[in-house]
């Protein structure tokens, strides 16, 4: 990364190693560029599981209350938009498929390709971003954004709607929703992660184009790929938890 | 207790007198005193083994004395020894403590229960006479009280520090304490769970009585209907007697004579009629629909009080009884033990 | 007392601070305030937590104050809530937690473990401005008005009861808790891939495995109480009903998020200062700890044993019978390793030569202190016992013990040994004894009458109180009123002693370990040539040899 930190010592000298040449952003407070790079992966690592504890909480909320109120639950998931989810979820896939071609691409100095792959990446992420805000203004309109404009109507009188559901009590329906709230704070919290993710591709893109990691300083892209792979992982747990409670295939 | 009595009686007699140590007022309370000079004496007697330790070593070993230090590694024995003993008397702590609390939060089955309703910044407690107390609870010795508790807002916890008994009062579910006391007196309650500004005001006095005082005292203070009266009361202005009118047709179980028997709901599973269930089942009654009945039974949630809920559950407790003679003669006797037989309401 | 000392200066007419260190490396405001330096860092964070300690202790100063009376006749009620709130919210989150390991963690575990820095020293620096603001924040909240929910932020008082700030209090906490993970993840990074040639895990110093343990704890529990505080947010925005029973919530699920990290955090503001005392011990015993292996591995147990045990803030709350057997048993277990500890540390005294400079005062008090502390724990493990004593001031008696008469006390060593080596000055020994006496004695006035006003069941949090209780809560007050001198005086000579102390030397402990062995205040990069570690731990033979070698060291 860019130095901006007043050190003691100007970048100058290249000790001599045995077997690297020093990368000009060898941090001077590690022996060797590996010791940099294994420290690099592993505070990584670290801060995936702490991300980790973190979703880990709303994990517990949803586990909890869908145990208590499943039925509320399974209708409430039955108007998540499966297409949409499901698009989402290859959209994503795709998206860090290419950001690991994007670490390979690194890793054999190929800065074309590698620029390539974080752009690609970061139009799939944008992708996800645009499918998801259409969820959500499709869930205002059905006002099923928890607050004051939501409506049980669609659970306690679906045939009204068309919708091919039994009608559940009104104090069942009024636990659809926490199912929302947790769906909105889950998928937002994923959400955010990922518009912070895609402003850290923006700048590795450009970094990349500028060729400051096709010289064998990857450590940058390994890292971002695997928080990148993290995010994905996470929503590959929310896809179906939240969307595939109750459906079935031949209906 | 098993340390001579005597010597006991004037340990905890003295320490109450110079304000140091509350009054033992409950039954359970010489047992809690009990563990509580046990890990007294665990914690003195610790803290002068590390002090003795520390005393000792500073004087043998202290520079003058001993200018040069012995390289120890460590010793697997001291290890093992102070490893063991302290978990085994943390674990003597834990098997004791776990008894205690068992007790003191199983109620026995003969325990008259009064219910209270904490909420900002004041009790409520309601004999199932009738009785109304605010800040207030007045119990006779010698019997088994169970307090049946909620609150009507924040997280409150009942504490009445001379019986030994606290338990925290919570929203949206009934937690329960119970106690016999056994010397007349009053004595403080306090609010322990901070609840807010007045949180220091939630306080009150209990104030036991004997068991004619106690006769007395529930005649005096009968204000109107006792719980189960008002709960008819709502029970029919709520309209819940459209549906569990009794009658063979009905749209709803009969409800005379349910509490304390074994329900079969549609879901298939088995649940204990007891209070909490009462009142679930009428905030949340999708959840709770008896086994051959559909599900139609409307939520009351945000329609009815805590007191309320209170005086419909006490009136489903007596529905087979004729609560009205019972409760002019037996009002301190009512009892948790569900009737045998059920019959029809008229 | 004795008054031998180990204490070994270098010849005050001729001896001067090494004129290339740390501090004199770079000049400027901001070569401090962008510094990557971990020293820097660590001076900026013990800047700023001694800033919010002071106004901490000044909340606990007018709760001292207005308890003299019974009646609630000093301030108003919501403004006392206000001010225990505000007491328990900086104490914890700005000064407790990040105290041992922000700034002797930081200064210490690069140079111990032989390296120029921590692995991430950026990230560092972040920690430090996510900490500052998170202080800005909380005065912030203070400043419009302060909030009443109490540290602990209990549903549904804080999300459907209060109107006061809330939510720009829980942004403070969030914020903190940032700092607080980005620290711990630096430490754990930094002990494993860090150490130098030769430095394998058991030769590292006790401090070192002391602050890992407690990194765990804040890497894997502090991102749980982030959550907790924005489902609090949330529900308060929204009214949800994630908390609240009356939508079908359930406000116990908060307090299993809350405590599921306020509990590991105790062991989190704990184990450091565990970490110091060992040192301490060591050196003024002139040995080696007895049973390393034995407190290592009872850092690291503790910190495990400490995430299986939360629901014991929870006894009374209506958890199951048989759930609460279990968290009682672990909370049983948990207290072995901390007993393990205190007898090893005991039994280094024995056959070693003992000196009893401030420090090492303060490492007694804390032996001493933390005992009794700890042991209260107990009280409050039995469940039975749990019943009478919870919420009342015995809890508030029992963690002001291991807080405050276990981890300041520990911190106030720790800054006391090894003032000399981050400012190369030494402070004034004679006051310092005075001191660490004094807050001895101010410390047990104040918090053992405590303990019986919590038997007789005295509430905590209480504004008034019933006149029975005056008595016991007087002598508390005036215990407080010694304990402020007895904390102030520290201030003032540390202060004074970075101009007129005298020249410290290299090492005026003739201490083993790393950081002793480099010039006082240390260079920026810690050691011109990578050090290789060929010996043990606490290794006096080695010390007294080199220190032959090299005959007399300068400053």
């Amino acid at each position: 990364m860019a130095n901006t930190v007043a050190t003691t010592h100007p970048e100058v000298a290249h000790h001599a190693h045995d077997e690297h040449v020093v990368l000009p952003q060898h941090r001077h407070h590690f022996e060797t560029e590996e010791q940099q790079r294994e420290a690099g992966s592993f505070g990584m690592w670290l801060f995936l599981l702490t991300e980790i504890m973190f979703f880990g909480g709303l994990f517990f909320a949803y586990l909890l209350y869908r145990n208590w109120y499943y039925p509320a639950f399974a209708v409430a998931s039955n108007q998540l938009n499966v297409p949409e989810g499901a698009i989402n979820t290859a959209v994503l896939i795709s998206s860090g498929f290419c950001m690991a071609l994007g670490v390979w691409a690194a890793e054999v100095k190929k800065k074309g390709f590698l620029v390539l792959m974080l752009v690609l990446t970061t139009f799939f992420g944008l992708v996800f971003l645009g499918i998801k805000a259409d969820e959500y203004h499709e869930k205002y309109e059905k006002h099923h954004i928890p607050g004051a404009s939501f409506s049980t109507a669609m659970f306690t009188h679906p045939a009204d709607f068309g919708i091919k559901e039994e009608p559940i009590a009104p104090d069942m329906a009024e636990h659809t929703q926490l199912f929302f709230f947790l769906y909105f704070a889950m998928t937002g919290m994923h959400a955010f992660h990922m518009v912070l993710g895609i402003g850290i591709l923006f700048w590795l893109t450009w970094r990349a184009h500028k060729g400051e990691f096709s010289e064998g300083y990857v450590a940058p892209i390994e890292n971002f790929g695997l928080y990148w792979h993290f995010v994905d992982i996470v929503w590959l747990f929310l896809f179906p938890l939240l969307y595939l409670i109750n459906r079935h295939p031949l209906h | 207790m098993h340390i001579s009595p005597v010597l006991w009686q004037f340990l905890v007699k003295w320490l109450h007198a110079s304000a140091l140590f509350p009054a033992e007022a409950s039954t359970i309370a010489p047992w809690m005193d009990a563990l509580y000079f046990f890990l007294l004496a665990m914690t003195v007697l610790g803290v002068i083994l590390v002090g003795a330790l520390l005393a000792a070593f500073s004087i043998m070993y202290r520079k003058e004395k001993n200018p040069v230090a012995t390289h120890i590694e460590g010793s697997t024995l001291l290890e093992a020894t102070w490893t063991i003993i302290p978990l085994a008397i943390f674990l003597v702590c834990f098997v004791w403590g776990a008894l205690l609390y068992f007790r003191i939060y199983n109620p026995p089955v003969n325990a008259m229960n009064i219910y209270v309703v904490g909420k900002q910044w004041m009790w409520k407690a309601e004999h199932p006479g009738g009785q109304h107390e605010i800040n207030a609870l007045h119990v006779p010795t010698g019997k088994p009280v169970q307090l049946t508790m909620i609150s009507q807002d924040v997280f409150h916890s009942f504490s009445i520090p001379d019986f030994r008994v606290k338990r925290e009062v919570i929203p949206g579910r009934y937690s329960t304490v119970w106690f016999e006391a056994t010397t007349p007196g009053t004595y403080h309650i306090f609010c322990t769970q901070y609840c807010g500004t007045q949180h220091s005001g939630m306080i009150g006095e209990v104030t036991v009585l004997t068991p004619d005082d106690y006769e007395k005292w529930t005649k005096e203070s009968t204000s109107g209907m006792s719980l189960a009266q008002n709960g008819e009361r709502l029970f029919a202005s709520m309209g819940c007697n459209s549906c569990h009118s009794g009658t063979a047709a009905a749209r709803g179980p009969n409800l005379a004579g349910v509490y304390g028997s074994k329900l079969t709901l549609t879901s298939g599973s088995q649940v204990l009629v007891n209070d909490a269930y009462l009142r679930d089942a009428i905030l949340n009654p999708s959840q709770h629909v008896t086994a051959g009945f559909a599900p139609i039974m409307p939520t009351y949630q945000g329609q009815i009080s805590e007191d309320g809920l209170i005086d419909l559950v006490e009136f489903i407790k007596t529905m087979p009884n004729n609560y009205r003679v019972q409760q002019t003669l037996m009002t301190s006797q009512s009892d948790q033990t569900a009737p045998a037989a059920s019959g029809m309401v008229k | 007392m004795s008054t031998a000392t180990i204490l070994h200066l270098p010849n005050q007419a001729t001896a001067t601070i090494p004129k290339k260190n740390y501090i004199t490396a770079e000049h400027g405001l901001l070569s401090w305030l962008l510094t990557g330096d971990h020293k820097r860092i660590a001076m900026l964070y013990l800047i700023s937590i001694t800033f919010f300690f002071f106004i901490g202790g000044a909340f606990a100063g007018l709760i001292r104050l207005e308890l003299l009376t019974p009646q609630p006749d000093l301030v108003s009620s919501d403004t006392y809530n206000k001010f225990f709130t505000m007491h328990g919210i900086i104490m914890i989150f700005l000064f407790l937690v990040p105290s041992v390991p922000a700034t002797l963690g930081n200064f210490l575990i690069p140079v111990m473990l032989g390296a120029k820095d921590l692995a991430f020293p950026k990230i560092n620096l972040l920690s430090w401005y996510l900490y500052m603001t998170a202080g800005v924040v909380v005065l912030t909240s203070l400043v419009m008005g302060g909030v009443d929910t109490g540290w602990t932020f209990t549903t549904p008082l804080s999300t459907h009861y209060l109107n006061t700030n809330v939510m720009t209090t829980a942004v403070g906490v969030f914020i903190a808790g940032f700092s607080s993970i980005f620290t711990g993840l630096n430490f754990i990074v930094t002990i494993h891939r860090m150490r130098a040639p030769g430095m394998t895990w058991f030769r590292m110093p006790l401090f070192v495995w002391s602050n890992y343990a407690a990194s765990i704890l804040m890497v894997l529990g502090t991102p749980v109480l982030a959550i907790a505080l924005v489902l609090v947010a949330l529900e308060r925005t929204l009214g949800i009903g994630v908390f609240d029973p009356t939508k079908g919530g359930d406000p116990l699920l908060f307090q299993h998020l809350f405590w599921f990290y306020s509990h590991p955090a105790v062991y989190i503001m704990i184990l450091p200062g565990m970490g110091v005392i060992s040192e301490v011990i060591s050196t003024f015993s002139r040995k080696r700890v007895f049973g390393y292996t034995a407190v290592a591995f009872s850092s690291v147990a503790i910190a495990l044993f400490g995430f299986f045990v939360w629901a014991h803030h929870m006894f009374i709350m209506g958890v199951s019978n048989y759930s609460a057997l279990v968290f009682s048993l672990l909370t049983m277990l948990v207290a072995v390793p901390s007993a393990i500890k205190i007898f090893n540390w005991a039994f280094t005294l024995q056959k070693g030569s003992l000196t009893f400079e401030t420090p090492m005062l303060y490492a007694f008090g804390f032996m001493g202190l933390f005992t009794i502390g700890g042991l209260t724990g107990v009280f409050l493990g039995s469940l039975g016992m749990d019943i009478h004593l919870t919420e009342t001031y015995f809890i508030v008696a029992h963690f002001h013990f291991v807080m405050v008469g276990g981890m300041l006390m520990a911190f106030l060593a720790g800054v006391h040994f090894w003032w000399p080596k981050m400012t190369g000055r030494m402070y004034p020994e004679g006051l310092s004894k005075l001191a660490a006496v004094v807050t001895f004695i101010g410390f047990n006035l104040t918090f053992l009458p405590q303990f019986i006003l919590g038997y007789l069941g005295m509430p905590r949090r209480y504004h008034a109180y019933p006149q029975e209780f005056q008595v016991l809560n007087v002598l508390s007050t005036a215990g407080a009123t010694v304990l402020g001198v007895g904390y102030m005086l520290p201030m003032i000579y540390l202060a004074w002693s970075l101009k007129y102390g005298a020249i410290a030397g290299n090492n005026p402990w003739q201490a083993t370990g790393l950081e002793w062995q480099i010039q006082s205040p240390p260079l920026t990069e810690n050691f011109p040539i990578t050090p290789i570690m060929d010996h043990e731990a606490y290794d006096y033979e080695w010390l007294a040899h080199k220190m032959e070698q090299e005959g007399n060291d300068v400053g």
